[in-house]
């Protein structure tokens, strides 16, 4: 078991859901809510990153984080190392694949919360944001904390895009998935199977989880 | 309140993998199993560590281009150091640390004959008695490159090319070869020289004048500190020296 990369897989699933929930959630909401004519090609980039091929994720990723790149000349202008093959390079990658994750279930519990009851919040005297905080917000919290669960798995699970940009370096960019693929490389099948069947447990219970989350309650809803 | 509570978290989360003053170490993948035994004696020597990643030296090069951090590289192709040296992203020209040899490699219970001019293989291919070949990528991995050279010098290129599958790095080539999904492949004598390789399979040394010699070449990035310059320099003298000989390595200046 390589308990470094365990550790380094933790932190990018937590940092990736710290980062990436906040505005995840303000971005379903409105996408639940919203009528403009643009919505449709909204919703698409957002689900663009699950249906592309983590190798084109990863190659323009590269190209955008690279030395030569804007993106990562002012990351390196600015922190003095380069944004490419490092931790840093990694929690940004990971927040970019895991939008659709956390976008996707936020925004279906927000369209599930109805327009009828955000009319009663209204005629309550409620103010926008107080119907956000006190009303829409504790009634699509299982969807959210859905969104976080997948997009916390789905860290721990992502391969290709963390191949391609981070370059499999111990203790900084190895994480639990290239490490299986490592020791597999490696001929320690031994070390490859602990590992493998972590991960396996950590997404059984993932998915598990959001099911029993995403679980109809009768008498529940609009 | 809360808010800082988390940013606080979230510092704390990403704060402590920036003490690096472990050097990173991108080694050619035939290395994999002398460069552990490398780490682990200059660890019990100096008490000091080395990060190691394993990988062909074609796409370390392209990384190290693009800014990879790694402060010494371990090239299985000189060419690959050459070019980052007229990039000018290393401090010199580095030095030639070993030559590498190549070798016919079949799993066991597979019914390819193992010899070093390659009959056998012609044979089974042939008969039509040859499902699957493992060599590295010839594109980017040098002892992929090698093995085509070899395999064009035997004649045996043109028939087995529908047959090859290419590993990422020549260490993936002898995980596909010798976990059965092929019948052989051509793989670094330094990787059946592993302990424990004899129960995987039986292996022949091909003719070093059958391909290009594999000059393996390592070099200190521009971005090398002097934890990787020592661990450099003992990488040159007599104790890792002679792990390299044991593993199948020729040494430069030493007859093979």
């Amino acid at each position: 078991m390589d308990w470094q990369a365990l550790i380094l897989s933790l932190k990018l699933g937590a940092l990736t859901v710290a980062l990436l929930l906040p505005p995840a959630v303000l971005l379903g909401r409105w996408l639940a809510t919203t009528r403009w004519p643009g919505k449709p090609l909204v919703e698409a980039l957002v689900v663009v990153p699950l249906v592309l091929p983590p190798t084109v994720v990863g190659f323009y990723l590269l190209a955008a984080m690279g030395p030569n790149a804007a993106i990562g000349r002012i990351w390196t202008a600015l922190f003095g190392d380069g944004l490419v093959f490092s931790f840093q390079g990694l929690v940004v990658a990971s927040v970019i694949v895991n939008i659709p994750f956390a976008v996707q279930p936020a925004q279906r519990a927000f369209e599930a919360v109805g327009s009828a009851l955000r009319a009663a919040a209204a005629t309550c005297g409620l103010g926008p944001w107080a119907a956000f905080r006190q009303v829409e917000l504790p009634l699509a919290a299982p969807g959210i904390l859905t969104g976080a669960i997948l997009a916390f798995a789905h860290t721990l699970g992502e391969f290709g895009v963390v191949l391609m940009v981070g370059g499999a370096i111990p203790g900084e960019t190895r994480t639990l998935a290239l490490s299986i693929y490592d020791r597999v490389q490696a001929l320690d099948t031994t070390g490859a199977s602990a590992m493998a069947a972590l991960l396996l447990l950590v997404s059984l219970s993932a998915v598990g989880l959001t099911f029993l989350l995403t679980r109809r309650r009768p008498g529940v809803g609009a | 309140m809360r808010l800082t509570a988390v940013l606080m978290t979230l510092l704390m989360l990403v704060s402590p993998l920036r003490a690096a003053e472990v050097p990173t170490v991108a080694a050619a993948s035939d290395l994999r199993f002398a460069m552990d035994e490398l780490v682990a004696a200059y660890g019990r020597e100096t008490g000091r560590q080395v990060k190691v990643s394993y990988g062909s030296s074609g796409i370390f090069r392209q990384q190290i281009a693009n800014g990879a951090p790694f402060e010494i590289f371990l090239s299985a192709d000189e060419d690959y150091v050459w070019q980052l040296h007229r990039a000018r992203l290393t401090r010199d020209g580095g030095v030639l640390y070993a030559l590498g040899r190549i070798v016919l490699f079949a799993p066991k219970g597979s019914r390819l004959p193992v010899d070093g001019q390659m009959e056998g293989l012609r044979r089974a291919l042939a008969e039509g008695r040859l499902r699957r070949f493992a060599i590295a990528n010839p594109d980017h991995a040098p002892y992929g490159a090698r093995a085509s050279e070899a395999l064009r010098h035997a004649g045996l290129w043109t028939g087995l090319e529908k047959r090859l599958v290419l590993g990422e790095n020549v260490s993936q080539a002898l995980q596909f070869a010798s976990t059965g999904g092929a019948d052989g492949g051509i793989i670094a004598l330094s990787l059946v020289k592993a302990p424990g390789f004899q129960k995987l399979g039986s292996w022949a040394l091909i003719p070093a004048d059958w391909h290009q010699p594999l000059r393996q070449r390592m070099v200190l990035t521009r971005r090398s500190g002097p934890e990787a310059r020592d661990f450099y320099r003992w990488l040159q003298g007599p104790a890792a020296r002679g792990i390299l000989v044991r593993h199948g390595f020729v040494l430069p200046g030493e007859a093979g």
